[in-house]
């Protein structure tokens, strides 16, 4: 033991890497953070975790293959929480990456420690996402740190190995045993500690003690990480009432407990981008419903559209999304006030009331602020409607039957037929209705089942799906018009 | 015997409280109950913590009691006179304080690994009783089910402390109560039961079994059930095994519906037309004979058919004898199982323990009722006396000895992980 001890000091003194303060780009987590660190870090290293987690949980939601699982969401770690490997240490500075890792998975496990099902659902991703690290790190890189971290796993003996040979290789029928030599490298470990393995028989059993081939450490791995993430949660859930908290920590907690149980980060924002060419007139929005927005929307639109009227929520949640759709101030009046003209609100109650509320979406009255467009996550999680209203999510707030009739009468004549409905139905069921409104997406669209927005981008923002969604017919309509524009394919 | 018995209990049916209280009050091994459960002499967490649930007349259910001694347990038990009652898992807290604690406070952490195994579920392939029915019969199923979980559970997964349970009517419980077993989180549990489930599909599926790996091996785990069920020469004698079960007792490929499953089974076409042919023109000939015509038809064939139908000969055996365990039952730490020494309300027959050695040779029918018990007290005019006057003291003093086995070994357990520590 100790002479592996030094063996491995003796390598980490000697390694190019000494220098770094992690010197492993996987982690166990073991260690908390001891360090100072701003109370913006603090948050927005979480928040690019908790994105990355809620595509994780959407992955598992959509069964996905582990494949495409692998892809998608290594695209998005290199995005929001890029981990990149020793070798890069000279190119980028793998230190404050991993120190952001660190701290996000800290984060995170104060804000989800706190119930059952967010512990179970946050050990779950986090053990997903580190298997994919795991899998798509270097061979070496993977050895190393499994040396750093000094598991007591038994090595069975040779003799114990030949006395089960028959059977073991009726297991394992690939591993190759050299006539003369010694047999291949196995663990002698509790089955408890491989139960995936167990589940599918592909280990042999004697008295309790399972026999797992040395290729097959991954599964030992994972669920040594799994354990000891479960342990530690539990003894943050006992710590966590006696934290000496001022007011400042525990919000952005339960703001993003809140962002996991929808399924999607609370800060999911959505960025105005000016001068793509097209103005949207008040005029364009009818035809434009139709073909771009998601139901939520939808729903709001033809609901003015019937009842010329809209109570509070329902407005609020609209005019937002218009804004970040690209409606400016006064084309927003116009189409406010035409929305109206004919209902129970005369033109002049419209003057003194309802402009004041819309200028104030806009930021042009009160404390001047310039409110973003709901997200999903805060259109899931807002006040499930009364009767007469008609915000939030429709996958969420509608009953099965209603989500079902709407599905088809708006979305009927772009591709959503009845045949689709049971697997909508069940994603609803399960609680993920992101996932719910992605594929209505791809139904709509005619795009492959897993693509998403694209790439494999799942719903978190309404005014994402409605900006994809143009960008799509935008494409379409440069492809028939004219020779294909590289860069419109690039900005879709 | 049944008869005289009969006659003699008249006066007790099972559906009345009073027969019910009589039975937990001078007939219920409360003691040996509790050592069992306990797993020391004290009362401990094991005990004071666990969930027991009462089904009392009228089915009303009554979930979350608890007793804090084996004394509060035996007075609960009379005074509720329940038809049967359940045992539970141990809880971070005491299950009768649900009601006072946040929801969902109160979590299940440790139980006795269980199983369920139910006569129902071999009603596609028995042939003697159907339903809710049971005889000596097709208590060969069971037998045979007990000898390949039993040396399972010892063999491969290292259990020693197995309590076989006749379930009082056409199925049989298992308890396991070493510590290792106990402290399964309920993924554990089910990674188990995948290991164990074999015979999969519903009615309408008729090949049950498919387990072998991608290169036709069975694991070594599953070729050890087949030999347990099917013995090789030199093998220990059994007597439900699949030429005494299924071939000669069961008759199993008796009627052309069932010997056309058969052939389907093998899957092959070819050796199936010339079989059908014999076994359409002499619809006397028995499954045992029909066995044998299989063999020796396969013997005709080449290398590669041979290695393919002794394979799907492997899997019939498992799928008519395989043992056919209830899932839900073992998978979560918070299921109930009706506690040993229970009545069968139809039955009205105690679900004694079974000694897994002589498993082959228990009879159902044989089985002490409560009837039966009260008038053997009666014929003791007064004399005061329990259980041990009765032909209930074999089964009590089995769970007594096995329940001393546990606390033995917990004992050593502790004193293992004292020396540990210092």
């Amino acid at each position: 033991m100790i002479s592996r001890e030094k063996r491995a000091a003796a390598s980490a003194a000697a390694s190019p890497y000494a220098h770094l303060t992690y010197q492993h780009r996987l982690n166990f987590y073991d260690e908390p953070p001891r360090y100072n660190i701003t109370l913006d870090e603090f948050e927005s290293c979480a928040i690019d975790r908790l994105r990355i987690l809620s595509e994780i949980e959407s992955c598992l939601a959509r069964n996905r293959s582990p494949e495409d699982m692998k892809t998608v969401i290594d695209a998005q770690c290199r995005k929001f929480l890029p981990l990149d490997a020793n070798t890069a240490s000279k190119l980028v500075d793998v230190d404050a990456q991993r120190k952001r890792d660190h701290l996000g998975h800290f984060v995170l496990r104060l804000a989800f420690c706190r119930s059952e099902e967010l512990r179970r659902r946050f050990v779950k991703s986090e053990t997903m996402l580190f298997r994919i690290r795991y899998e798509l790190a270097d061979q070496n890189e993977v050895n190393q740190f499994l040396e750093s971290k000094k598991f007591a796993w038994e090595k069975a003996s040779n003799g114990e190995l030949q006395s089960l040979k028959s059977e073991l290789i009726a297991v394992h029928p690939r591993l190759p045993w050299p006539e003369n030599g010694s047999p291949p490298a196995y663990y002698k470990v509790n089955w408890t500690s491989v139960p995936d393995l167990v589940a599918q028989r592909k280990v042999l059993l004697r008295l309790g003690k399972a026999y797992v081939p040395a290729t097959e450490q991954e599964s030992i791995v994972l669920q040594e990480f799994q354990e000891r993430i479960e342990s530690n949660l539990d003894r943050t859930a006992k710590a966590l009432p006696r934290l000496d908290e001022d007011d400042r920590i525990l919000p952005i907690l339960g703001h993003l407990a809140d962002g996991l149980l929808a399924g999607i980060p609370m800060d999911s924002s959505f960025a105005v981008t000016e001068g793509d060419g097209v103005t949207i007139t008040a005029d364009m929005i009818e035809d434009l419903s139709r073909k771009h927005f998601p139901l939520c929307m939808r729903n709001l639109h033809d609901n003015l559209r019937k009842d010329k009227h809209l109570k509070h929520a329902g407005r609020l949640q609209y005019t937002l999304f218009l804004k970040g759709f690209g409606l400016t101030l006064d084309e927003a009046i116009v189409f406010w006030r035409k929305s109206y003209r004919g209902g129970k609100v005369k033109d002049d109650d419209f003057n003194k009331e309802y402009k004041y509320n819309i200028r104030h979406s806009y930021g042009q009255e009160g404390k001047r602020a310039d409110y973003p467009p709901m997200n999903c996550a805060r259109i899931i999680t807002s006040q499930q409607p009364s009767a007469q209203e008609s915000h939030g999510c429709p996958f969420k707030h509608f009953s099965i039957e209603n989500l079902d009739t709407a599905l088809l009468t708006k979305y009927g004549s772009c591709g959503m037929n009845s045949s689709a409905l049971p697997e909508i139905n069940k994603y609803v069921k399960d609680g993920h209705y992101h996932v719910a409104c992605t594929r209505v997406y791809e139904i709509t669209h005619n795009i492959r089942k897993g693509e998403g927005l694209g790439g494999g981008e799942s719903v978190t923002h309404p005014n994402l799906y409605a900006r994809r969604s143009m960008d799509a017919a935008k494409v379409l309509i440069k492809a028939e018009t004219a020779p294909v524009d590289p860069s419109a394919m690039v900005e879709g | 015997m049944a008869s005289k018995d009969d006659a003699m209990n008249v006066d007790y049916d099972v559906s009345q409280p009073q027969v019910m209280f009589q039975f937990y009050k001078r007939l219920y091994p409360y003691q040996a109950i509790f050592h069992w459960l306990n797993q020391d002499h004290a009362p401990s967490r094991l005990f004071t913590h666990r969930e027991f649930a009462f089904t009392l007349q009228g089915d009303v259910y009554l979930r979350y009691q608890s007793f804090a001694t084996a004394e509060e347990f035996q007075r609960e038990v009379c005074r509720r006179s329940p038809t049967r009652f359940e045992i539970g898992a141990i809880y971070n807290a005491r299950p009768k304080d649900k009601k006072v604690m946040r929801p969902g406070a109160l979590q299940p952490q440790r139980r006795e690994l269980v199983f369920d195994i139910d006569m129902t579920d071999y009603d596609s392939v028995r042939t003697c009783c159907t339903d809710k029915k049971i005889c000596a019969r097709c208590w060969g199923f069971i037998a045979a089910a007990v000898r390949v979980l039993d040396s399972g559970l010892r063999n491969q997964f290292g259990y020693r402390q197995l309590l076989w349970v006749y379930s009082g009517r056409r199925g049989i419980h298992c308890w396991v109560s070493d510590a290792a077993a106990m402290d399964l989180t309920d993924d554990q549990r089910r990674a188990l039961m995948a290991w164990l489930e074999v015979v999969k599909g519903s009615k309408d599926t008729a090949k049950k079994v498919n387990v072998r790996f991608k290169n036709g091996e069975l694991h070594p785990a599953l070729s050890s059930a087949v030999r347990i069920l099917n013995p090789k020469e030199g093998d220990p004698a059994t007597r439900w095994n699949f030429d005494g079960l299924i071939l000669h007792d069961q008759d199993c490929f008796k009627n052309q519906e069932q010997w056309e499953d058969l052939l389907k089974l093998l899957g092959n076409a070819d050796i199936a037309d010339s079989l059908r042919k014999t076994w359409q023109s002499d619809t006397e000939r028995t499954s045992r004979r029909k066995w044998e015509d299989l063999v020796k038809e396969l013997r005709k064939r080449d290398k590669k058919t041979q290695s393919s139908v002794l394979h799907a000969m492997e899997e019939i055996i498992l799928q008519y004898m395989y043992p056919r365990l209830d899932m839900e039952v073992s998978k979560h730490r918070n299921h109930l199982l009706k506690a040993p020494f229970c009545v069968h309300p139809s039955t009205g027959r105690v679900c004694v323990p079974v000694d897994p050695a002589t498993v082959d040779d228990f009879d159902p029918e044989r089985v002490p009722t409560v009837g039966q018990l009260l008038s053997e007290l009666d014929r003791l005019d007064g004399v005061p006396g329990g259980w041990e006057k009765t032909s209930l003291k074999p089964y009590v003093e089995m769970l007594e000895r096995h329940a001393q086995g546990i606390i033995q070994e917990a004992r050593q357990g502790r004193k293992a992980a004292q020396s540990l520590e210092f």
